[in-house]
C-alpha cells in the first residue's frame, strides 16, 4: 500500500468509526470493517480507533489476537482457507492442505512469495456435505481430491 | 398472488451455490423466456434440500421431480423436454427416483421419506430473499397471534408446556430460560440468537440462516416481547457470508413492513435486532463467552451465577439461544404444544436437525422426530457407509461429544440417552466413521482441536487439554505405554470437575468414549505398535509382496524418497529406514503387490 493509497483508506477509516460511534460494543463490527478495508489490522488504523472510541491500545492488541479471524500481518491477495473440521477431516482433507502446500510452496498461515496467496487452516466451513472443502475468498470447493487443486488455483 | 402451472426450485445453498446453482437459474429464465412460457413457469432460489453432496439441485412442482448435478449446459434439455414436452430427463432425475414403471417424487426418496420438517420447514420451499413468501406459509402469524391474543406469560407458557429443549447443545428448557429473564428486574433486556455453530461437521443453523432467516427473526421478536425485551442481537460466523447477506435482507424486508422496529403491527411492542459477526473463536459459542463478544471483548467465558438471564449482555436480563431453537418457536405457537409434545420421547420433545457427514452415501441435513434410532438414521436415510466398508463409529456432539459403535445403534437418540452413552446431542453434527478411521487418531483431532480453542483462562483446560494431547500423540507415534491410559483416565476425571466452561468439562469425551468402546485399538496402538485401521503414519509400514512382485521397477521410479531398490524381473525391497510412508508405490503397482500394516 503507497501512503496516498494509505491516506485514502485512513480517511474511510473515519467514515466507520462515525457510523458506530455511541453503538453498545462498537469494537468489533469496527475492527470487522477495518479488516475488510486494509486487508488486514494496521497499527495505524488501531491507533486511530483507540483514540476515537476510547478503548486502550492494549485492549484492542488484545482482542485482534484473541480472535483468530483478525490479522496483524498483511495478507495475500487471495486467502484460502481449507477445512479441517470433523466431517473434512475424516474424508482426508489433510491430503488437500498438503497438495497446497506443496504447489504454493507455502506453510500454513504463510504467505506466497508473489503476495497471491495466503493459506490457512480453519474449522467447519458449514458445506460439510461436500467435504472436503476449501474456501477462496468467498467462493466454495468442495468433494475435493489433491489432484484438483492446480486447476482451482489456475483461476486465481 | 400470480399462479404458475410450474415452479422450478433451484437450491441456492452454500452448497449448490459452489457448484454454479445461480448460472443454472439465470439459464432457466433465460430459456423459459426464449420459449415464451415466463407467465406459466416460474424459477425460484430457495435455500438448502438438504441433500447437499448431490447438488446443484433442481425441484420441479408439481411433479417434485428431483434433478441431481445439474450442470448449466442440462437446463436448455430440461426446458425443452420436461417443461415443452412434458417428458422428465430421466438421465439426470437422481437415480433413486427412476424405477421401471414410474418417476418417483422427491417425497418418495429414502433419504426424505422418514424425515419431518419442522425447524427446517421451509428450506428448499421458499425463497428466503422475499418475504412475502415467508408470509405465504403462515410467516409472521404466530407474531400476530402473540401480539394480539396473547399475554408475554401465556407465550412464556406455550413454550413451557411444549418442554422444547434448547438445540445449542445443552438441552436447557427454553420456556424455562424465557421466565427466568421475563422475572428478572429491570425494564431493558436483550434477545440473542447464537450463530456461532462452532461444532465442525454441523451446519444445520447454517442451512436455516440461509433457506428461512425470518424464522428465526420472527421468534427472536416473540422471545422479546415475552421477556420484555425490546433488541435482539444475531452472533453469527464471520465464515458465513451468504447467512449474514440473507439475514440483512430479511432484517431490512421486516423493517419496510413494520414488523420490526417501533410499534410491530401497530401495538405499542417495539422490537429490533442487530446482525454481529464473529471472528473465528469456537469458545465463543459459549453463552457467557458470546456475550463479552458482543460487548466487544475477548471472548472469554466468566463463572456462572450470575446466569445471563439476570445478568447477561451489558449487565442486563438476556436470553441466548440457539438458530434450530428459535426456528421451533413460531411453529409450536401456531400448531399448539400438544402437537410439538406429541412427538420424541419422554423428555426430548420435537424434532431434531443432524448433519450427516464423513463416511456416508447420502451426507446431507436430516431432521427426524427425537427417538429416532442411530440405525435408521445411518442406514435407512443415510444409506449406510460407501463403497462396501464397515462401519464403525458414529461421532455426536462434536469436541465435547463422543463416539458411539455399532452395538449401540439401536438407543433411540434424544438428550438423555445420548449422555448415557458417554456423548451428547451438542449441536446435531452426525459424524460417521469406518474401518478406515483409527479412533485413537480421532481424538487426538479432537484434542489437538480444543487444545487449540481452549480460551487459556483456567488451568485445568488449558494445561489438562495439553497433556492429554501430549500422550495422544505419543500413542498414536508408537511411543505410548500402558499406564498412559490410566494417566489418561484421570487427566479426564481431573478436567470434569475442575474446568471453568463446559469446553474444558467436556473436552476429555472424546477420549472418554474411545477408551470405552474401542479399547482394543489403543491397546493395539501400545502393545503391539500398530494402528489396525493403517492411519497412524509412524505405525505404518509398506512391503512388497514376494509372490505378486513381478519386478515392474514402477515403484522404484515413484517412491520420492528412493527407499526402493531391486532388479528388473526381481522383487523389489523398501528400506523401511528410507520410506517417509507416502503410500505412491502402493497406488501405482500394477500388481497390487504393495502393502501396508
Ligand atoms: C465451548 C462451547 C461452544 C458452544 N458452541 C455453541 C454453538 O456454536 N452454538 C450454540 O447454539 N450453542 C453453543 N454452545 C452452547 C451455548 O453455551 C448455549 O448453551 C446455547 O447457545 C443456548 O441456547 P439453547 O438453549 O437454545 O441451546 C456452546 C457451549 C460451549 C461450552
Ligand atoms: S474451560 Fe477452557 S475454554 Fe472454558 S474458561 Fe477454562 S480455559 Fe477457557
Ligand atoms: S511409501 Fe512412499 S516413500 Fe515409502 S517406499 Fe512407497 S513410495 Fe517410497
Ligand atoms: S467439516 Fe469441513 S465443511 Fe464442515
Ligand atoms: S446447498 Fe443445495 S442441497 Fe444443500
Amino acid at each position: 500500500m503507497n501512503e496516498l493509497e494509505m491516506k485514502e483508506k485512513m480517511e474511510k477509516l473515519d467514515k466507520i468509526i462515525e457510523n458506530h460511534r455511541g453503538q453498545q460494543g462498537a469494537l468489533m463490527p469496527v475492527l470487522h470493517e477495518t479488516q475488510e478495508l486494509f486487508g488486514y489490522l494496521p497499527e495505524e488504523a488501531q491507533k486511530k480507533i483507540s483514540k476515537e472510541l476510547n478503548v486502550p491500545m492494549a485492549e484492542i492488541y488484545g482482542v485482534a489476537t484473541f480472535y483468530s479471524g483478525f490479522t496483524l500481518k498483511p495478507r495475500g491477495e487471495h486467502t484460502i482457507s481449507v477445512c479441517l473440521g470433523t466431517a473434512c477431516y475424516v474424508k482426508n482433507a489433510q491430503a488437500v492442505y498438503e497438495r497446497i502446500q506443496k504447489d504454493l510452496n507455502v506453510k500454513p498461515g504463510g504467505t506466497t512469495a508473489d503476495n497471491k496467496f495466503t493459506l490457512v487452516g480453519t474449522r467447519c466451513l458449514g458445506c460439510c456435505g461436500l467435504a472436503p472443502v476449501i474456501m477462496i475468498g468467498e467462493d466454495v470447493y468442495g468433494k475435493l481430491v489433491p489432484d484438483d487443486i492446480p486447476d482451482i488455483l489456475k483461476k486465481y | 398472488m400470480k399462479m404458475y402451472r410450474s415452479h422450478i426450485m433451484i437450491c441456492r445453498g452454500t452448497g449448490c451455490s459452489s457448484s454454479n446453482s445461480e448460472q443454472i437459474a439465470k439459464n432457466f429464465e433465460e430459456h423459459i423466456k426464449a420459449h415464451g412460457l415466463q407467465n406459466e413457469v416460474i424459477v425460484e432460489r430457495t435455500g438448502c434440500f438438504g441433500l447437499c453432496a448431490l447438488g446443484p439441485i433442481v425441484i420441479i412442482y408439481p411433479e417434485a421431480s428431483f434433478y441431481s448435478m445439474v450442470k448449466p449446459e442440462d437446463v436448455e434439455e430440461i426446458v425443452k423436454e420436461h417443461l415443452v414436452k412434458g417428458r422428465v430427463v430421466k438421465r439426470l432425475l437422481y437415480a433413486e427416483t427412476v424405477t421401471e414403471d414410474r418417476i418417483k417424487s422427491i417425497n418418495e426418496v429414502n433419504f426424505y421419506k422418514k424425515q419431518h420438517r419442522v425447524a427446517l420447514r421451509n428450506c428448499g420451499v421458499i425463497n428466503p430473499e422475499n418475504i412475502d413468501e415467508y408470509i405465504a406459509f403462515d410467516g409472521y402469524k404466530a407474531l400476530t397471534k402473540c401480539l394480539t391474543e396473547l399475554k408475554p406469560q401465556e407465550v412464556i407458557d406455550i413454550i413451557k408446556q411444549s418442554a422444547l429443549r434448547g438445540r445449542g447443545g445443552a438441552g436447557f428448557p427454553t420456556g424455562m430460560k424465557w421466565s427466568f429473564a421475563a422475572a428478572a428486574p429491570g425494564n431493558e433486556k436483550y434477545v440473542c440468537c447464537n450463530a456461532d455453530e462452532g461444532d465442525p461437521g454441523a451446519f444445520m443453523d447454517r442451512s436455516v440462516l440461509e433457506g428461512d432467516p425470518h424464522a428465526v427473526l420472527e421468534a427472536m421478536t416473540i422471545a422479546g416481547y415475552a421477556i420484555g425485551g425490546n433488541q435482539g442481537y444475531i452472533y453469527v460466523r464471520a465464515e458465513y457470508p451468504i447467512a449474514v447477506k440473507r439475514l440483512g435482507i430479511a432484517i431490512s424486508q421486516a423493517r419496510a413492513y413494520g414488523l420490526l422496529g417501533k410499534n410491530i403491527l401497530g401495538t405499542d411492542f417495539s422490537f429490533d435486532i442487530e446482525i454481529r459477526l464473529g471472528a473465528g473463536a469456537f469458545v465463543c459459542g459459549e453463552e457467557t463467552a458470546l456475550i463479552a463478544s458482543i460487548e466487544g471483548q475477548r471472548g472469554m467465558p466468566r463463572p456462572r451465577p450470575p446466569f445471563p438471564a439476570n445478568k447477561g449482555l451489558f449487565g442486563k436480563p438476556t436470553i441466548l439461544n440457539n438458530v434450530e431453537t428459535y426456528a421451533n418457536v413460531c411453529t409450536i405457537i401456531n400448531e399448539g404444544p400438544e402437537w410439538f409434545t406429541s412427538m420424541g420421547t419422554e423428555k426430548s420433545k420435537g424434532t431434531k436437525v443432524f448433519a450427516l457427514g464423513g463416511k456416508i452415501n447420502h451426507t446431507g441435513l436430516v431432521e427426524v422426530p427425537m427417538g429416532t434410532t442411530m440405525r435408521e438414521i445411518i442406514y435407512e436415510i443415510g444409506g449406510g457407509c460407501p463403497n462396501g466398508k464397515a462401519f464403525k463409529a458414529a461421532q455426536t456432539g462434536g469436541p465435547s461429544g463422543g463416539c458411539i459403535p455399532e452395538s449401540k445403534l439401536d438407543v433411540p437418540i434424544d438428550y438423555d440417552n445420548l449422555i448415557a452413552l458417554g456423548s451428547m446431542m451438542g449441536s446435531g453434527g452426525l459424524i460417521v466413521m469406518d474401518e478406515d478411521n483409527c479412533m485413537v487418531d480421532i481424538a487426538r483431532f479432537f484434542l489437538e482441536f480444543t487444545c487449540d480453542e481452549s480460551c487459556g483462562k483456567c488451568t485445568p483446560c488449558r494445561e489438562g487439554t495439553k497433556r492429554m494431547l501430549e500422550i495422544l500423540d505419543k500413542i498414536t507415534k508408537g511411543q505410548g505405554e500402558m499406564e498412559d491410559i490410566d494417566k489418561l483416565e484421570n487427566l479426564a476425571k481431573n478436567i470434569k470437575n475442575s474446568a471453568l466452561c463446559a469446553l474444558g468439562q467436556t473436552a476429555p469425551n472424546p477420549i472418554l468414549s474411545t477408551l470405552r468402546y474401542f479399547r482394543d485399538e489403543y491397546e493395539a496402538h501400545i502393545r503391539d505398535k500398530k494402528c489396525p485401521a493403517g492411519v497412524c503414519q509412524a505405525l505404518l509400514q509398506y512391503t512388497i509382496s514376494k509372490e505378486k512382485c513381478k519386478g515392474c521397477g514402477i515403484c522404484a521410479k515413484q517412491c520420492p524418497a528412493t527407499a526402493i531398490s531391486g532388479k528388473p524381473k526381481e522383487t523389489y525391497v523398501i528400506d523401511q529406514e528410507k520410506c517417509i510412508k507416502c503410500g505412491v508405490c502402493m497406488q501405482k503397482c500394477p500388481f497390487k503387490a504393495i502393502s501396508k500394516g
